[in-house]
């Protein structure tokens, strides 16, 4: 149950794949006739991607990652805006492609405000307005939170944007095929996304560039990709992407499914004592569950899980290479041995109501064990 | 996820030995913060100068768990000069070693068995 964290591949994605490995090898920008046949399927892949955001063909660049999307959009517009300002609008929960690309702007010179989140983790979009000066060039606030799931406001903060005329990006590879999108409603320039979240191949992203806005290439060479992304396009992962993209599409309805399915996780774990939800009641992700369970550590959780074939994942300090808490959790206003129970259960297509019931039916006891080792626990 | 963890931490992280604390304790070693995660109360109950009983509390990953386990089982029916000899390396090593990032977890078990001791002869002063 670590969905979020990623998906395996679909079939149907695999086999849409597996030609461009072999038989359709040819270079997209050889003008002979394989390499045409990948040119086309590119291009039908682009269609695809821009389909499921309801954006134009034109407005897709394919990217090697959710991260390279998220790099090329901030820094692109940065260095592309420079001599207009050197002001930039995020969030304190942003991903860490977000936040630590905002660190390194801030070490060559930009200026970056971090809006603090209430302890749902909402943006208020009234905090975006105050926070923009003459110099604001971008705002970047993601769409929806990849740990405790909480969807922004991103058309409230777009209509924003739009008003003062400053480039809006959001981070939606959480929400891509989990949310309906349409990238004019929500009023975004930049909208990045990655294909393993929805079933796709790792190491494929995408960045949607709204027409009429530029940015600057941060990969230069041969020209590809409209010359704001060069390098030999990964044909097979980006005709998967494509294809998971048409699926996505295809199964979005099904997501209201998968939210009932979640409910009835968290019901389930409201059962255990001291158990609390992480983030948003209602606007958040649909497969997104994030709990804390008082007096214990979550990597102690997830290991317990693990032994019994669930998978899952934390914020605490003790999973990560940091050794720090979930900046997420801390943002929210949790102390930090708060943050370090937390255990995030992200559900999937593929995920059954069984499968919920055997993590309800599980969980009570692993969490009472450890709490009878916690000198928290009273 | 456990492929970094020996399977003894497994074991020890599975089947703690030696949980729970001792009512009418002799010494106890209170170590860690529960900002970084993890904090050890070990327990000791000393005879002849010798450790009787040792329990723990833990609160942490799984190695916290798994040194707070072995450090009881290791110090228990050692004189208390052997027990402060336990190093946090000798308790990653009964262990099969630890994640590098993990050290950190060994070194408090081994501290909080000094701890204790130390607690127990303040005390008996």
């Amino acid at each position: 149950m670590d969905n979020s964290a990623t998906t395996a591949v679909d079939p149907g994605v695999t086999e849409a794949m597996l030609p461009y490995f072999s038989e359709n090898f040819g270079n997209p920008s050889s003008l002979y006739s394989i390499g045409r046949q990948a040119k086309r399927a590119i291009e039908e892949a682009r269609q695809k991607v821009a389909d499921l955001i309801g954006a134009k063909k034109e407005e897709i660049i394919f990217t090697g990652s959710g991260t390279e999307s998220d790099n090329l959009a901030i820094k692109g517009t940065a260095y592309r805006n420079r001599k207009k300002g050197d002001h930039i609008i995020t969030s304190s929960i942003e991903h860490h492609a977000v936040l630590h690309t905002c660190k390194y702007l801030e070490s060559q010179g930009f200026k970056v405000t971090y809006l603090p989140v209430n302890k749902e983790g909402l943006v208020n979009p009234v905090d975006v307005e105050k926070a923009i000066t003459p110099e604001t060039i971008l705002i970047t606030i993601m769409h929806a939170n990849n740990e405790i799931g909480t969807i922004q406001p991103i058309e409230e903060i777009g209509k924003i944007a739009n008003e003062k005329n400053i480039i809006f990006h959001t981070d939606a590879v959480q929400t891509i095929g989990k949310l309906p999108i349409n990238a004019d409603t929500l009023g975004v320039s930049l909208l990045s996304m990655s294909a393993h979240k929805i079933y796709g191949p790792k190491g494929v992203g995408a960045l949607y560039i709204r027409k009429g806005t530029v940015i600057e290439s941060q990969m230069h060479g041969g020209g590809h990709e409209r010359n704001i992304r060069s390098g030999t396009e990964n044909v097979p992962g980006i005709v998967g992407f494509g294809k998971a993209a048409e699926l996505a599409k295809v199964h979005l309805p099904e997501e209201e499914k998968l939210a009932n399915l979640r409910n009835s996780l968290i019901k389930g774990i409201f059962e255990i004592k001291e158990s609390y939800l992480n983030g948003h009641p209602t606007k958040r992700l649909p497969g997104n569950a994030n709990f804390r369970f008082s007096y214990v550590e979550g990597e102690s959780l997830i290991l317990s899980l693990d032994m019994k074939g669930v998978a899952a994942s934390t914020g605490s300090a003790c999973s990560s290479t940091s050794l720090t808490p979930s900046h997420v959790l801390i943002a929210i206003g949790l102390r930090p041995e708060e943050a370090h129970g937390s255990l995030r259960l992200t559900l999937g297509r593929e995920n059954t109501q069984e499968e919920v019931d055997h993590v309800v039916s599980i969980l009570p006891d692993i969490v009472n064990k450890l709490r009878m080792m916690s000198p928290l626990a009273r | 996820m456990t492929d970094g963890y020996s399977e003894k931490v497994m074991d020890h992280f599975a089947n703690p030995r030696n949980v729970g604390e001792i009512k009418d304790a002799d010494g106890i070693g209170k170590v860690g913060n529960p900002v970084c995660g993890d904090l050890m109360w070990i327990y000791i109950k000393v005879k002849d100068n010798r450790l009787e009983d040792v329990k723990f509390k833990t609160f942490g990953c799984g190695a916290a768990i798994a040194t707070s386990s072995m450090v009881t089982e290791m110090a228990k029916g050692k004189t208390l000069e052997e027990a402060m000899e336990i190093t946090r390396n000798d308790v990653a090593k009964e262990l099969d070693g630890l994640p590098p990032i993990k050290m950190h977890c060994s070194n408090l078990a081994a501290d909080g068995l000094h701890a204790a001791i130390k607690d127990y002869l303040e005390k008996s002063k």
